[in-house]
C-alpha cells in the first residue's frame, strides 16, 4: 500500500506512466529479439479483455441495484449498437433515472 | 509475410501535420472521454495536479478509469502496476506490429514516436504501411492530436466536476465502469471472447471473495490469458494444411 496525498500520488502516476511507457516500447525492443509467437499474442489479447472484466467485478458484486442496471444497459446497447458513447449515455442515464424512481 | 516490407521514410514536420489533419476529426470524440475521466478522477479524490499529471504522463484511458478504482487514501501499489501493465499489454502487440517499419528508421524517431502511440493512430499507422505508403508522421501527429485533446476534455471534465455537487444523483458515479464494460464489448466478438469473459469474471469474483484484496484484477487476468493460451485466436486454413501434408 502507497499514500495517495499529494506528492505521493504524483510518484504513483509516475510508477505507472512508467510500466506504460514499458508497454508502448516493449513490443519494439521484444521484436528486435524475437518475434513474438501466436500463442503469446494470443494469450497477451486475451488478458487485455480479461483485465477490464475482473476490475468490473466489485461494482458489479457489491454495486446497488441501481448501478447494476446501468452496466446492463450499457452491455445491451454496446452489443446492438456497437458504439460506446451511446452505451455509457445510456447506462449513466439508466442509473440516474433508476434513483430517481426508485 | 512473403511480401517485401515498404520503405519507411524518416520523420518530416509535413508527415507530422498530414498525420495531425488526418486524425483530429476522430480525436474530437476523445473529448468526450476525457473528460469522463476529469469528472471521475475528482469524483475519487484526486488533485487537479494529479488528474492532469495523470493524463498528460500515463496517456492511457481505460489504464487511468482501472487505477481510479482501485485510488484510495491508499493505493495497492503492485495490483495497480499489474492492471496498468495488463491493460496496456495490447501497446506491445501495436508496437510489434510496426516493427518491420520502425526498424528502419533511427533508434531516437523510433521511440520518439512510440511515446504518442495510442489505439487510433497505430490502425491508421499501420493500414499506410501494409498499403505501402508508410508514414511515420501519421503516428506522431496523430498521437498528438489524440494527446491534446485527451488533455484539453480531461481538464474541462475537471472543471465541471467540481461544479457537481451530488454526482450519485445523476448517474455519474458509473462513468467509469460503464466506459470500462464498453471498452470490453468494443473489438471483435466470437464464442473464444465470450469463454474468455466467463472464466475472467469467475476467476475474478472468486479472488474478490476469498482472495486478499485486490488480488482479483491479476487472477481474473491470469484466468482468462489462460484461455487464449490455449485456445488460439485464429486457425489460419493454410496451417491446417500444412499440417495434412
Amino acid at each position: 500500500m502507497m499514500a495517495t496525498d499529494g506528492m505521493n500520488g504524483l510518484i504513483v502516476i509516475a510508477l505507472m506512466a512508467a510500466v506504460s511507457l514499458l508497454a508502448r516500447f516493449g513490443g519494439v525492443l521484444v521484436m528486435a529479439v524475437v518475434p513474438i509467437n501466436q500463442r503469446v499474442e494470443s494469450f497477451i489479447n486475451a488478458m487485455s479483455a480479461s483485465v477490464l472484466v475482473a476490475v468490473l467485478v466489485p461494482v458489479a458484486v457489491e454495486g446497488d441495484l441501481a448501478a447494476r442496471m446501468a452496466l446492463l444497459a450499457t452491455a445491451v446497447v454496446m452489443l446492438v449498437m456497437r458504439r460506446p458513447m451511446p452505451a455509457i449515455a445510456a447506462g449513466i442515464a439508466v442509473a440516474a433515472g433508476w434513483r430517481y424512481l426508485m | 509475410m512473403s511480401t517485401a516490407v515498404s520503405v519507411m521514410p524518416g520523420l518530416t514536420l509535413a508527415g507530422i501535420g498530414q498525420g495531425f489533419w488526418r486524425l483530429l476529426p476522430l480525436s474530437l470524440f476523445v473529448i468526450v472521454f476525457g473528460l469522463a475521466y476529469g469528472l471521475a478522477a475528482v469524483q475519487t479524490g484526486l488533485t487537479p495536479v494529479q488528474t492532469v499529471f495523470m493524463s498528460l504522463t500515463v496517456f492511457a484511458g481505460t489504464a487511468q478509469f482501472a487505477a481510479l478504482e482501485l485510488w484510495g487514501p491508499q493505493i495497492p501499489i503492485v495490483p495497480l502496476l499489474i492492471t496498468t501493465f495488463a491493460i496496456n499489454a495490447r501497446h506491445l502487440l501495436m508496437g510489434a506490429s510496426l516493427y518491420p517499419w520502425l526498424k528502419q528508421v533511427p533508434a531516437t524517431q523510433r521511440y520518439g514516436s512510440l511515446l504518442v502511440l495510442s489505439d487510433a493512430n497505430w490502425a491508421m499507422t499501420l493500414n499506410d504501411c501494409q498499403n505501402g505508403k508508410p508514414n511515420l508522421g501519421m503516428l506522431v501527429g496523430g498521437g498528438i492530436a489524440i494527446w491534446l485533446t485527451w488533455m484539453g476534455g480531461t481538464i474541462l471534465g475537471m472543471t465541471f466536476g467540481n461544479l457537481i455537487a451530488d454526482p450519485t444523483r445523476f448517474g455519474l458515479d458509473m462513468v467509469m465502469g460503464c466506459f470500462l464494460l464498453s471498452m470490453v464489448f468494443g473489438g471483435r466478438r466470437s464464442w473464444r471472447l465470450v469463454l474468455i469473459w466467463c472464466v475472467a469474471a469467475l476467476t475474478g469474483w472468486l479472488a474478490y471473495r476469498y482472495l486478499p484484496d485486490n488480488t482479483h484484477v491479476v487472477a481474473g487476468a491470469v484466468g482468462g490469458g489462460l484461455v487464449g493460451l490455449f485456445w488460439l485466436e485464429r486457425k489460419p486454413a493454410a496451417r491446417a494444411m500444412e499440417n495434412e501434408a
